[in-house]
């Protein structure tokens, strides 16, 4: 079998790109061969069924059974030089992020070819990118030669200490045996730059996590300090809203499976009117009803709650629902080798942030903004003024559990959508308004995003669960100090 | 017992209802006891084991329905962490408990409970020492949710959290509890809590007499927590938490501290939550984190908000309503009872502010102004 690598070595060096299809066929282990003509031909799936497909024309040859062919065999020593020889056909390739991605994956396997191949291309390679890959693998090469005069070496480990990449920590971490003292030296010193790099990019992953769950809070938590803020009361069943929200953006896949990439953009408009509909039924039914009573107003939300996690229970069953991503929100944006942040988190983080500042702009340049803000302010002088409260209030129902509703789908895109959804979220949005203080966006805004944080810097030391109860024990100390929250409402009431 | 009787009726100060609820109460208990001690299995009049152990946790629900009203009802302080109260009281019991297994648990250990021996601990920590001692392990079931409610009360009412507000804060108190009592490494049993307990006092758990005798005391103490606080609420301190609850900042201009009220009466319904807990779990024979959860919080409030608050017997006879609800609608359909309790949340706050004591009020305010306008004609 090993007679096979001088053919395979003549196959490399005598053409390009055309042959990286066999190379990899054959690494894979589906490249055949017809048994009566000799021809090369490829296994592939075609919609469930085997089919064997022509190498050059790329077409599926008809009738074609397994027995018919026979499968080219390779071995372990064959498909590491296969890989390799991958790598370096992948080097002249014509895409330059081809080409540096090919020399990434050759960082943890330099051999001597590839040493030569890369010394070969490196002078005439003109995208920057690639060339400073190349660099950084021909300096690795250089400081691994124990045989080379030491300030070469120590040159070249200098030059490392610039990367972020796994396998030069490895190979910096293996120096810090070498024998000779001032390579050891250099390597530790490298060693060191990297890691005071890699926590700095730690920090910032960190960040990352702490603003994605600010912005989450932020979107389940706005809504309701905008209910509470205008009418003075909590809705326990606002969970629920982000719950049906949620649910929507099920439905609206179930309804358009082959348009999944779009179905956010139908889901956003259809969860806002869905839940915002039930906030304005509910407001309607019961909580107009209990006017001035925030307890009772409290109890029946939560009874509402409970209706409607067991109406969807037995509408949906109890299991979660599975909501697919559309295609552009998924993968991640890869900055560097320690730092790739999640896209669908960051499209929910800039999400956030539109739907706050539309909510910003409705507030402050409506009509209905400026008489919610009135009535939030001084409900009877608004009333006084010819402000219909009862409207407003359904109205600011409506929009608080609608912009729950968009959390719902928002939430979708992150965990798992079954009944109790809501009831995960709700604790922690109440905690988020008590901080921000009641009716203020701006609290909202700065207390969604303090608790993110806080909880994503102290979850590595302290735990998921210790870092939510610390939480917990922060906000009920802070209220102490300010029973108000952050931001409270100026006023002149002698509660 | 005339002197008992006499001590009842000085005075209007025990209220109406204080009497006959506790002979009612304890005559059934008494009856239902004997039946099942006494009585043949096959007889029509035998209670159940089953029952009697029903009944008896019935009676802790009670309890702690009593001391939800004594701060919503009397004080206008909704707390939806009386759950985390009422959970404490069953762990310290449940720690006695599990410490009288000894070495008779799965992996014979005779100091260390089946769960340490699990995880791989090699020593009780601290919080377990002395808690096989019954008179210390009861002393921890009142002190420790006192304490909290203490530390709590003390921390909110001072800097004036009020209304939906501390509900909010109650709620996240008993939801922070239920995150940790979840973890392993605090010591308490974890996920699976604390259960297989043996036997209390040198009793066995299974025994018909033990259950029975559980349920008696349950009883007793559920009549004499009501007497008590039957007293306290009429007395002078009464009026005062009554005057917060109807305008607390009036109250506090003419000049009482409205806030060490507060804390006091929070700290007293917390003990009786925590001691209904500890009757709780012999009888149900576990204690795990999910009584912590805030909708076994917000449960008993409504058995309070059914029955009628601001009435002490509102509130049991809600608790004994509500879970005979429970139980049958369970059985029937299980899917049915959320929405049930929903709905009930919803019906009694709309239609019923005053529970069913106030619908029983109406109706015979009803009457008698009727008889005392045919007596006018």
């Amino acid at each position: 079998m090993n007679d096979m690598v001088p053919v395979l070595v003549e196959i490399e060096a005598t053409s390009e790109e055309a042959v990286l299809p066999i190379f990899q066929y054959l690494v894979e282990g589906s490249l055949h061969y017809i048994k009566t003509s000799k021809q090369l031909v490829a296994q592939v799936e075609v919609s469930g069924v085997t089919r064997y497909k022509d190498l050059l024309t790329g077409q599926v040859v008809a009738d074609l059974s397994k027995s018919d062919v026979d499968k080219i065999r390779v071995n372990n020593t064959l498909r590491v030089y296969l890989r390799n020889a991958i790598a370096r056909i992948q080097l002249s390739a014509k895409s330059p992020s081809v080409r540096e991605s090919a020399v990434r994956s050759l960082l943890s396997k330099l051999d001597q070819e590839t040493v030569a191949t890369l010394e070969s291309l490196y002078p005439n390679e003109t995208n920057k990118k690639v060339k400073e890959a190349m660099a950084l693998a021909l300096a690795m090469n250089t400081a691994a030669q124990t045989t080379l005069a030491p300030s070469n070496r120590i040159a070249a480990i200098e030059k490392m200490s610039t990367s972020l990449e796994s396998d030069v920590r490895n190979l910096l971490t293996q120096l810090t045996r070498d024998d000779n003292p001032a390579v050891v030296s250099a390597a530790n010193d490298a060693l060191e730059t990297i890691a005071q790099r890699v926590n700095r990019f730690a920090f910032v992953d960190q960040l990352f996590f702490g603003l994605s769950l600010g912005s989450v809070l932020l979107l389940a938590s706005i809504g309701l300090a905008i209910t509470f803020g205008v009418m003075g009361v909590i809705n326990m069943a606002h969970g629920e809203m982000i719950m049906l929200g949620a649910y929507t953006t099920y439905v609206v896949q179930l309804i358009m499976p082959n348009y999944i990439d779009y179905s956010i953009w139908v889901a956003i408009p259809a969860a806002f009117l869905v839940s915002g509909l039930m906030g304005v039924l509910i407001e309607r039914l019961v909580i107009c009803r209990l006017h001035g009573r925030p307890l009772e107003t409290l109890l029946a939300t939560f009874g509402i709650s409970l209706i409607l996690q067991q109406l969807v229970r037995t509408i949906f069953s109890p299991l979660n629902r599975q909501v697919s991503t559309p295609s552009w929100m998924s993968g991640s944006w890869e900055i560097n080798p320690v730092l790739s942040l999640t896209l669908n988190r960051l499209y929910i983080l800039a999400f956030a942030l539109l739907v706050f500042i539309v909510l910003v702009v409705v507030l402050k340049k409506t009509s209905l903004g400026l008489n919610v803000r009135a009535v939030s302010q001084n409900r009877n002088m608004a009333k006084a003024m010819g402000v219909k409260t009862h409207w407003v209030d359904a109205m600011t129902f409506g929009l608080g559990s609608g912009i729950a509703g968009i959390a719902g789908v928002a939430l979708s895109q992150l965990t798992n959508v079954g009944p109790n959804l809501g009831q995960s979220y709700i604790i922690d949005s109440f905690m988020v308004v008590v901080f921000g203080g009641v009716g203020n966006l701006l609290g909202t805004l700065v207390a969604a995003f303090t608790l993110g944080i806080a909880t994503k810097f102290l979850e590595p030391t302290t735990g998921a669960v210790l870092a939510a109860i610390l939480v917990l024990v922060f906000i009920i100390l802070f209220i102490q100090k300010r029973p108000k929250g952050l931001f409270p409402q100026k006023g002149r009431a002698a509660e | 017992m005339t002197r008992l009787t006499a001590w009842f009726s000085e005075g209007r100060s025990t209220g109406k209802h204080t009497l006959p609820f506790v002979v009612i109460l304890l005559s059934v208990t008494i009856l239902a006891s004997a039946a099942n001690l006494l009585l043949p299995a096959d007889s029509m009049f035998y209670v159940s084991t089953y029952t009697i152990t029903l009944l008896g946790k019935y009676l802790c629900y009670a309890m702690l329905a009593l001391a939800v009203d004594i701060i919503w009802g009397y004080c206008g302080i909704l707390s939806l962490g009386h759950g985390a109260f009422f959970a404490l009281g069953g762990y310290a019991m449940g720690m006695y408990l599990m410490r009288q297994i000894g070495d008779r648990g799965v992996y014979g250990n005779p100091l260390l409970p089946d769960f340490m021996v699990f995880l791989d601990w090699k020593e009780l920590p601290w919080f377990w020492l002395g808690m096989d001692q019954f008179w210390f392990a009861m002393l921890m079931a009142v002190f420790v949710p006192g304490l909290l409610a203490f530390v709590f009360g003390w921390l909110a009412f001072r800097s004036r959290v009020t209304g939906v507000y501390l509900s909010i804060m109650t709620q996240a108190l008993t939801y922070a509890l239920l995150l940790a009592f979840f973890r392993n490494e605090m010591g308490f049993g974890g996920n699976n809590g604390l259960t297989d307990f043996k036997e209390i006092l040198g009793f066995s758990l299974q025994a018909d007499s033990t259950r029975v005798a559980l349920f008696l005391i349950t009883a007793i103490l559920l009549a004499v927590i009501f007497v008590i606080s039957q007293k306290i609420l009429a007395s002078r301190l009464g009026k005062v938490v009554l005057a917060i609850r109807d305008s607390e900042s009036r109250s506090r201009f003419i000049g009482y501290r409205t806030d060490r009220y507060k804390v006091w009466l929070f700290v007293y319904s917390a003990v009786i939550a925590g001691i209904a807990g500890a009757l709780y779990v012999p009888q149900v024979g576990i204690i795990n984190p999910g009584e912590f959860s805030p909708i076994n919080s917000i449960e008993m409030v409504i058995w309070v908000a059914v029955g009628g608050r601001g009435t002490l017997i509102g509130a049991v006879i809600g608790a004994l309503l509500v879970n005979y609800a429970k139980t049958r609608f369970t059985a029937i359909m299980p899917d049915a009872w959320l929405f049930a309790l929903g709905a009930m949340f919803v019906l009694v706050t709309l239609y019923l502010p005053k529970g069913l004591m106030g619908l029983y009020g109406q109706l015979k305010a009803k009457r008698n102004s009727v008889t005392k306008k045919e007596s006018q004609a």
